[in-house]
Parts: C-alpha cells; structure tokens; sequence
C-alpha cells in the first residue's frame, strides 16, 4: 500500500511536468493545426537557460527560472517568425516535417554551447522528507505547486482576458475567427509565447528534480504527445488530465514491468487511445 | 592521402550512399507516393539489420542464433521481419490521420531501441553483434569491399526499378490519390485502409534490406549505431532534398546529402581542439538548417515528381 502511494507521488510529479509540455502542445496544435515536434527540446533549452543563469550568472533560483521562461518565450515566438511562418501556406504535415529539423537543431545547439554531459543545478543532496514513511522530496512541492499556479493563471488568461476568449475562437474555428475580426497572428504570437513559457517551467522542473542532458526533453515527447491526444488534442484542459493519466500510469506500471519499458507505457495508452476514442477522454468534436 | 587509399575511401562513400539510397526509396514509397509520415525509419532500418545479423553469424553464446544462414536468405528474414513489423503497427495505426501516424512511429522506433538494448538473450545487449560475415569475402580487403560494393549497388538498382514499375502502375496512381483526396479515392471503391496497409509494409521491407545491407557492410551492429532520430532524419533530409515522389530524386538526394555530411566530417576535423569536439552537433545542426531551407526555398526538392507517362492499356485492365 505504502508503496502504491508511494508512485503516486513520483506520478503525480510526473504528470505536472508532462502537463506543461502538453498543454503547450495542445494549444499549438489547436491555433495552428500542426503537431509541434521540437517542443520537448524547447524544454531542453529552457532548463539550459536556467541552468546559465544560475551557474553562469550566480543568479538566485528564482530569478533564473524568470530568465528563462523569458528567453526561451522569445526563442519560441523568434522561430515560428524565422521559420513557421514562411511555411503557413503549406500543408500543416510540412510544418510538422519543419518541427523535427527545429528540434534536431535546438538540440545541437544546447550541445555546442553546454556540453553533451550531464550537469545540475545545486550540488549536494538535499535529503528527503519523511512523511508517514513516504519519501518526499522538497522540490517536489515546487513543482507541484509552480504547476499548478502556472495552469490556474492560464485558465485565467483563457477565460478572462479579450486575448484568451480570441484564442479558444481561433482554435474552434479559425476562418469564424478571422472574419469576426480577430487579428490572427497577434494570437499566433501570444501562443508562441505561452507555450514557450510552459516549457521552460517544465524543463525547469526536470532539472530541479533530477538532473539536465541534452535529450531530457526529447525523452518527454512521446508522453506529452500520448497526454495532449489522450485528452483530446486542441484542449489544453483535457492536456492536464491526460498528463496526470500518463505520469500516474508510467510510474504504476513499474509495478508490473521493468523500469526501462516505461515509455512504452504511455505509447500503448496512447494507440488504445487512438483507435477507440481518437477525440481524447471528453472528446465529443470528431479529431 | 594515396591512390589506394583514395580508392578505398571512394568505396566506402559510394556503398554507404548506396545503403541510404535503398533507405530513401523506401521511404519515398511511403512518403512521396502515400503520403504517409514515418518517423521510425530507423526501427525498420535496426530490424532489418539485427535480422540479417542474427541470421548470418556463426552461432554464438551471447545472443539469438546465429544461424550461419547464407547471406541472401538472411536479406529475405530481414525484409521479413521488418515486413510483419510493419503489418504489424499498420493495421493499427494506419486508419488515424497522418499526423498521428507520425507520433506513433516515433513510438515504435524508441520501443525497438529499447528491446535492442535490454533484451540481451536476443541482441547480446548494448554489447552488440559483432563479426557479421559478408558475401564474397575471403580475398584482400580491398577487393572484399569492392566486391561488396558491386552487390550493394547491384541491390540498389534492382529496388530503384521494382519502385520505378510500381510508380507507373495503377497500385502506385491509388496511393498518389489517396495522398491528394483521400475521400474521392473513397468514392472510387477502393479499400484505402488495403492500399495504405501494401504501401507502408512494402515500403519498409525496403528500409529492413537496407539494415540487413548495412549489418553486412559494417561487421558490427550495437544498439549506438542506430540513434533513432538522426538516422531517421537523414533519411528524411536525403529524400525531401532530392525530390519526393521522384525515385531519381530518391537516389540523388541520398547521394548528396551523404557528400555534404562526409565532407562536413572533413571539415570539422580540421577545426582545432575545444571546437572539434562540438562538431559533431554543428554539422547535425547545418543539416537541420538545410532541410529548413529546402522546405521553404525548395520544398519539391532538386528533382521534382513527375507523372508517368501514359500507361498503356493492357495494364489498366489487369485491375
């Protein structure tokens, strides 16, 4: 029993990290119709910005977490300015094509500039709590936490904000949008930008929770693509729920099988997903 | 650098060239003719050549087999296996949009990566395969690769002319139609589900010849030979350079960009110290930056698709 609640800790944290990448993921995908492939190396380069502010720059944690949701935001609008908006026209799978060179290039750069080895942010090791006999490590509560915020203050944006209701038009029905006088790539960019911010925290959060390598994002995508399908692709809300489905249902299944399958976990949900119920757990739109 | 040693570098060039051709035709059947987006080409590509590998080698303690099988049944297993993988994930996923196709054979690609590397019983683990015995080896070096050069090319060209007849065929006229408007295809009566499944299983039994060529070629296979995304997206790059659609194109792209790529090795040796070390993600980045600027200058390629020519009658009516 201990040790059941105990992996619903480690998924619960799990799933807060996949849940900032899907929604990112989502939104994209709902405003731009395109599924993004480098967003897990967007993630990447956030927790490297971080990571530059904190043993670059001596930063305080705090303000280089800021940093970096900023310069990886910018990254983020810069590339779909550079590169995906030359390719609006074409058919979205090219986009989708673009998206994984981007990824392999974001890559390579993290690489050149700080190193393909492993690295940290603090050294030392912070001992975890005991609670009830549960190992819970400080950090985890930021991550939780910082999710959490992160999501409640973009429910916010969504549901409040001019900005926010122009999104959710655009993502419902675009041409509608357009006509009803919408300026579609103001909202282009404030996507970008959101998405960009979501991934730099969830990058973050990796780094803070175990360690930063160049591939740590990439190793996340196929889990944010099975949250962002599972709760129905285009809805950032049903991203939440599917993240915290995977991350539960990968840290469970060591359980039963070995460790080294867990991606595997969130591929088969995935496909069962896909053929039975392709828009997502409350999906009734078709996909 | 010496005459024979020119000369044997020219034969590595052209028989790795040869083997990213095979890799780029087969892709092309799924992408340039289909329409379809396979983003595990290197699951296929390890498949076939663990096949090839396992098939071949002298039994051996340390994994599956080896069953000392000769070469060409070891090239017909390969095809095999990456053919009944195919069919495998095909008839699942290939009724989802193509964009959900396209995660999914990412999926694929890294659960292959996972079963080479832990299923020791089978693959020997991340120690790899080693002494994979080649086809009319036995004389010098030199003329061992060159005579495995002739077969790789020999290979090459007989897949460039079965993918050369499909593409004049009314199988291949379905699947450009199923890529232009897949409904009107729909309403044609045809079983596009049917056309799809024979496109991607066909498409890569081509990529597992290209593993089995490769296993063959190098003597040696390991778990690291196949980092999943870039030998998958060089394939890519080779194939959307020389022209989707386009089997000339196929060929030609993976020739060039396998020249680029050499001869950026080259010069990224040349650089000193501290910045040869980061070369390795420079030249992964330039070729990203290619392919972007393909897309967006270029995105038909250097040869671009071109229809057949009329059909004549008699193989119309065979349908």
């Amino acid at each position: 029993m201990l040790e059941i609640a105990q992996l619903l800790i480690y998924g619960l944290v799990l799933g807060s990290i996949i849940a900032l990448g899907a929604i990112g993921v989502s939104l994209i995908f709902g405003i731009l119709r395109f599924a993004h492939f480098a967003h897990g190396d967007l993630m990447t380069l956030g927790a490297y910005f971080a990571l530059a502010g904190i043993a670059g720059m001596g930063l305080p944690q705090l303000a280089a977490f800021a940093l970096a949701l900023i310069a990886t935001a910018a990254v983020s609008v810069g590339i779909d300015r550079a590169l995906y908006a030359r390719l609006r026209r074409s058919q979205p799978i090219i986009l989708l094509i673009s998206s994984v060179g981007v990824a392999l290039m974001v890559r390579s750069v993290i690489q050149m500039v700080w190193g393909p080895d492993n690295q940290i942010y603090s050294s030392g090791i912070q001992m975890p709590w005991i609670v009830g006999g549960l190992r819970i490590k400080p950090q985890w509560l930021l991550i939780v936490g910082g999710a959490a915020a992160l999501m409640v203050l973009l429910h916010a944006f969504l549901q409040h904000t001019r900005l926010g209701k122009a999104m959710r038009a655009m993502a419902d029905n675009p041409d509608l949008a357009r006509v009803s006088g919408i300026n579609t790539e103001r909202v282009v960019i404030w996507t970008w930008l959101i998405a960009g911010v979501l991934a730099a925290a969830a990058g973050f959060f990796i780094g803070l929770d175990t360690r930063l390598n160049p591939i740590m994002g990439w190793k996340l995508l196929l889990p944010i693509f099975a949250a962002a399908i599972l709760g129905g692709i285009g809805r950032p809300y049903g991203a939440i729920a599917g993240a915290l489905v995977i991350g539960i249902a990968q840290e469970m299944s060591t359980l039963v099988i070995e460790p080294a399958y867990k991606p595997a976990v969130a591929f088969a949900i995935m496909i069962a997903m896909l053929v039975w119920r392709p828009t997502g757990l409350f999906g009734n739109r078709t996909g | 650098m010496d005459l024979l040693g020119l000369f044997g570098y020219l034969t590595f060039f052209l028989s790795m060239a040869a083997i990213y051709a095979v890799l780029a035709l087969g892709l092309n059947l799924q992408w340039g003719y289909t329409g379809q987006l396979n983003i595990g080409v290197a699951a296929f590509f390890a498949v076939g050549a663990y096949t090839a590998a396992i098939a071949t080698t002298a039994p051996s303690a340390n994994h599956l087999g080896g069953f000392a099988l000769p070469f060409v049944a070891g090239l017909v297993l390969a095809m095999l296996i990456a053919g009944i993988l195919a069919l495998v994930v095909g008839l699942i996923t290939l009724r989802l949009r193509t964009d959900y196709l396209a995660i999914a054979t990412i999926g694929i690609a890294e659960i292959v990566r996972l079963v080479l590397k832990n299923e020791a019983w089978l693959t020997n683990g991340v120690r790899g395969i080693p002494s994979i015995p080649r086809p009319f080896a036995g004389g010098s070096g030199i003329a061992d690769n060159i005579a495995y050069l002739g077969v790789i090319v020999a290979i090459t060209a007989l897949v460039y002319l079965g993918m050369q007849r499909l593409f004049a065929s009314p199988w291949s006229r379905v699947l450009r139609g199923i890529r232009t408007n897949e409904d009107a295809v729909t309403a044609a009566g045809k079983n596009v589900l049917r056309f799809r499944v024979e496109a991607f299983v066909i498409g890569s039994m081509i990529m597992g010849l290209g593993g089995a060529l490769y296993a063959h070629f190098s003597g040696f296979i390991s778990p690291g030979a196949f980092d999943p995304m870039f030998a998958t997206f060089v394939v890519w790059v080779m194939l959307i350079a020389g022209g989707s659609g386009n089997n000339r194109g196929a060929i030609l792209g993976a020739l060039v960009i396998w020249a680029v790529w050499t001869l950026s090795e080259t010069l990224a040796g040349a650089l000193p110290g501290d910045l040869g070390s980061r070369a390795p993600a420079l030249r992964i980045f330039l070729i990203g930056l290619l392919l972007e600027i393909i897309l967006v200058t270029r995105p038909q390629g250097i040869l671009p698709e071109r229809p057949p020519r009329a059909i004549d009658r008699s193989a119309d009516e065979q349908r």
